[in-house]
């Protein structure tokens, strides 16, 4: 009952808040986004750290066919669901500065979409799945083409094409799957009915590139990001942050609970062409960050990068790989949606993301420069800081797996490094130019945002077992499951 | 069998209803009609499937579903006219009385048991429609479409009523039964069976639009008055997939492994001509003129499988598509005409809807549920009508042909996002557009239906 109020308290706040006048919309959305939190927090305390599936709700859906309205929490849905509900009311306030046009509307989108995240996260039926997965993408898709910038017509169009396209790849390895079950007289689309199915090699190669596809255009990876770092930037800042800090797991969560489990095999046969394409990424897109002007931009290239990463970890399929993967999909939940709002605070005073017409605003602004810094140095990963830890066990996990690849994603550390440094020191650093002359330091709200945010930071970097004890028990199970 | 002959009855009663000066009635007699016949359609939905009429017409709870279907599209539909009073020319009676008969013989294509009564059926319906597609008289287009809808259905109708001579010819007998137990007992069948077999078809897929025998598709969608689009659309689309479905899978299931071939061939055809023409059409009408073309052939999809799952499948895709194509038509129709008064030029085009989400939210709603619906979106009916068609084409094993249809949809998601992105999007100066309260209920009762099967599809899957 309590998995299935996460996915109704989103929807209904969503309802609520679509026939609010549209001056009291946000305040709105913010209680019902800290309800959900509320809710989460509670799922947390009761949660026990084994691999089992907790808080299950189960309804008959298709009776007919076998397929039932059914969901779960395990591990790896719990610190999914949390950086959902965390986030969310962080994304909620952070546009508290900013009148956005038919505002009831634009809030009610953020909780469906949060609805639908919910439902991808915690969906124990394969066909639940996959509804959540698209219907994940309706709300963002308005979000980003009608309150986003110029090319937002075309630019979201070809995101929502190109998704749509890899989803039904995965609609029909869903359908395949489900016809390889029995249960009793027909079939049945649990997920977990998926992992005894054990198919033949060639079968699960056809069907490793049919989710592939799916979830690298998701994520993306290379070669399918093409949608991404327009996208990003066309959209406004609160979709960029729902799309990069939550949406872009669904990819991995669909890794970690599809590929992994149901095509061993195939994974056997073409993991490594994987890891070769994520490793291709990581350097392809920190190389481009790296001459990149638009901040937005910038970080949308870096988060392609690190998406590369968590990928490569997830397909070396060692439990440091995937644990590294997990925790960091939270790190780099929460550092990009930081570095996003921080753009967008530059964006509204300057009204420009040019780097090289920024430059000068740490005089005045020492709240700013200290919270700028500390999620730029989460995203590099130093030490202390929550994208240590994740990139640490990652770059160990594919080092077990590959030695050479692990070389080359190595490199993440130093490139990463140097794009983010140059963004902070260009922005940041240096002398005022005409944009940045008078540049007021942080208001309430705004720290209000940056604050939890900065909090995760640390605590996740100085104590990070805390998130690594929650989803051990679940990944170690799974890895078992592919090397029995 | 009561609703063809409440049909038959009431459609004189209303043809006579218009030399009286009692013009108003006519419409909410024709709708009373409907909603009649729809009642008297599904109250013998319990009963154990049973012959009429000396063996000529049959009912089970399949034939009684797509009729049904049909029925409630066109009592849609018939909300949707307003009186034709907009219309000088018009003569509301004769209209309203045609479609009655038309549907007569949609009853017959769904319910037949006999292939005279098939032939019958079809004649009645196609007549029907020939002449409603040119009802706008004045209009060249429209008596253009006529002629053209005419010249090509009579070739087709030809061709099946060679088609039916041929099968009479190689198993003595019309009654679609007689042929199954001939097909089922003779392992080496005459040529003349195949021959048959073949030219009934042709002329049965005339009648949905499939490939290659769709070319008159654009054309009369186009010049129709936009509500006789709809219905024929919606109704002679549901009636033909009925009437194929009852063929292949009844007559000649004992000869899948010779017609199967044909029927993927000719899916895989119609579903790249529709969708992939669609792309390239600026004007709405031709849009959904292409994408009828190409939901032909997710219904011939499921035909080419005909496992256990094709006949539910077949019944929700075709409430699905219907219900969605009446309300983008339906919202089409009151836009366009409020575009026409000013920007005559672009009342057919995508751009008419421009701006449409600003001062007319529910228009705009309406005309994305049902673009979602047609694009096959997760949450609406149309994706749970393509879901379990999908499902039908991969339990017989025929994945190929499921990935020309995957990447077929996609291709349609292009299209009737343009319809979307034009309401929510682009700029326009579309004012309130005033809609009369019958108009309001139907596009709100399409939409909500549509959203409910798309959330609880088993609602109507458990019952076919």
């Amino acid at each position: 009952m309590l998995t299935l109020s996460l996915i109704l308290i989103p929807l209904f706040a969503g309802v609520v808040s679509l026939i609010t006048k549209n001056n009291s919309a946000k305040q709105l959305a913010l209680i019902g986004a800290l309800v959900e939190l509320a809710l989460a927090v509670v799922i947390y305390t009761q949660f026990q750290p084994t691999a089992s599936q907790q808080f299950g709700f189960s309804y008959p859906w298709i009776a007919s066919a076998g397929i039932s309205f059914a969901g779960a929490i395990d591990g790896i849905s719990l610190l999914l669901v949390m950086l959902t509900a965390f986030l969310t009311p962080l994304i909620i306030l952070s546009t508290f500065r900013q009148p956005y046009k038919n505002a009831s509307t634009f809030y009610a989108l953020i909780l469906f979409m949060q609805s639908a995240l919910m439902g991808v996260f915690t969906a124990t039926d394969a066909f639940l799945f996959y509804l959540f997965f698209e219907a994940a993408l309706i709300p963002i898709y308005f979000l980003a083409a009608v309150w986003g910038g110029e090319n937002r017509i075309q630019v979201t169009f070809k995101f929502f094409v190109y998704t749509i396209f890899g989803s039904l790849f995965m609609l029909v390895a869903l359908v395949y799957l489900y016809y390889q079950t029995t249960a009793g007289q027909g079939h049945t689309s649990d997920i977990s009915a998926f992992y005894k199915l054990a198919l033949d090699a060639h079968k699960q190669g056809y069907i490793f590139w049919a989710f592939f596809i799916a979830f690298a255009i998701k994520m993306p990876l290379f070669p399918f990001h093409t949608w991404q770092p327009d996208t990003y930037t066309e959209s406004p800042t609160p979709a960029t942050m729902l799309l990069a800090g939550i949406m872009l797991k669904m990819g991995i969560y669909g890794v970690i609970r599809f590929i992994l489990p149901i095509v061993p095999l195939g994974l056997q046969t073409w993991g490594k062409t994987a890891i070769v394409l994520s490793v291709i990424g990581i350097v392809y897109g920190s190389i481009i960050a790296v001459q990149q002007r638009d901040m937005k931009r910038l970080i949308a290239y870096s988060s392609f990068a690190h998406v590369g990463l968590m990928a490569a970890g997830v397909f070396s399929q060692t439990l440091s790989g995937v644990q590294g993967a997990l925790i960091q999909m939270l790190a780099h939940g929460i550092n990009v949606v930081g570095l996003f709002f921080i753009v967008e605070i530059i964006f509204s005073r300057t009204k420009t993301r040019n780097i090289e017409q920024l430059g000068g605003i740490t005089q005045r602004t020492p709240n700013l420069t200290v919270y700028f810094m500390i999620l730029v140095l989460g995203s590099v990963a130093l030490p202390l800081t929550n994208g240590f830890v994740g990139e640490f066990l990652l770059l160990r996990g594919i080092f077990e797996s590959n030695i050479w690849l692990g070389a080359v994603a190595g490199t993440t550390i130093i490139l990463g490094a140097v794009y983010m440094l140059r963004l902070f020191q260009k922005s940041m650093f240096g002398n005022k130019s005409s944009f940045t002359e008078h540049f007021a330091d942080l208001s309430f709200s705004e720290r209000a945002v940056l604050m939890p945010l900065v909090v995760m930071v640390f605590w996740m970097g100085l104590y990070p077992n805390f998130f690594l004890k929650l989803t051990e028990p679940a990944v170690s199970n799974l890895l078992q499951m592919i090397h029995y | 069998m009561l609703p063809i002959v409440l049909l038959s009855i009431f459609g004189l009663l209303v043809l006579y209803l218009g030399f009286q000066k009692s013009q108003n009635l006519l419409l909410p007699v024709t709708l009373l009609v409907l909603a009649i016949t729809l009642v008297a359609n599904f109250m013998h939905w319990n009963d154990v499937p049973s012959l009429y009429f000396k063996n000529m017409l049959y009912e089970n709870k399949l034939t009684m579903a797509f009729s049904g279907i049909a029925l409630l599209s066109a009592l849609l539909i018939v909300a949707l006219t307003r009186g034709f009073k907009d219309n000088e020319s018009a003569q509301p009676a004769e209209y309203y009385a045609i479609m009655l008969f038309s549907l007569v013989g949609a009853l017959m294509m769904i319910g037949f048991e006999n292939l005279i009564m098939l032939f019958v059926g079809v004649e009645i319906l196609s007549v029907s429609m020939y002449v409603l597609t040119g009802s706008d008289k004045k209009n060249l287009r429209s008596n253009e479409a006529a002629l053209k809808y005419f010249l090509m259905g009579a070739f087709a109708t030809g061709i099946m009523l060679f088609g039916m001579a041929m099968l009479y010819g190689a198993t003595g007998s019309f009654n679609i039964t007689a042929l199954k137990s001939y097909v089922l007992t003779n392992a080496a069948p005459s040529v003349m069976l195949y021959v048959g077999m073949l030219m009934l078809l042709i002329g049965m897929l005339f009648k949905v639009s499939a490939a290659p025998f769709h070319f008159w598709t654009p054309d009369v969608y186009d010049g129709a008055p936009t509500l006789f689009t709809a219905f024929m659309s919606t109704i002679v689309k549901t009636a033909g997939f009925a009437a194929i479905y009852r063929l292949l899978s009844h007559s000649f299931s004992g000869m899948y492994d010779f017609w199967w071939v044909t029927m993927a061939a000719i899916t895989v055809l119609t579903l790249l001509a529709g969708n992939i023409t669609a792309v390239y059409q600026e004007s709405f009408k031709r849009m959904m003129a292409y994408s009828s073309i190409s939901h032909a052939g997710y219904l011939l999809l499921s035909l080419t499988a005909l496992t256990s799952q094709s006949q539910s499948a077949i019944v929700f895709y075709s409430l699905a598509y219907s219900l969605a194509t009446i309300s983008a038509f339906g919202v089409f129709l009151v836009v366009s005409k409020e575009v026409a008064i000013s920007l005559p030029e672009k009342a057919d085009n995508f751009d008419a809807f421009n701006g449409l989400g600003k001062k007319n939210p529910l228009l705009a709603f309406v005309l994305t549920v049902s673009m979602l619906s047609l694009a096959g979106i997760p949450l609406t009916a149309g994706f749970w009508g393509k879901f379990f068609v999908f499902s039908s084409v991969v339990e017989r094993g025929l994945t190929w042909l499921l990935i020309v249809a995957v990447l077929m949809s996609a291709v349609g998601i292009y299209y009737y996002f343009r319809a979307v992105i034009a309401a929510y999007m682009r700029e326009g100066e579309l004012a309130t557009i005033k809609i009369p309260p019958f108009y309001r209920f139907v596009l709100i009762a399409t939409t909500i239906i549509t959203l409910i099967f798309g959330l609880l599809p088993d609602l109507l899957k458990s019952l076919v």
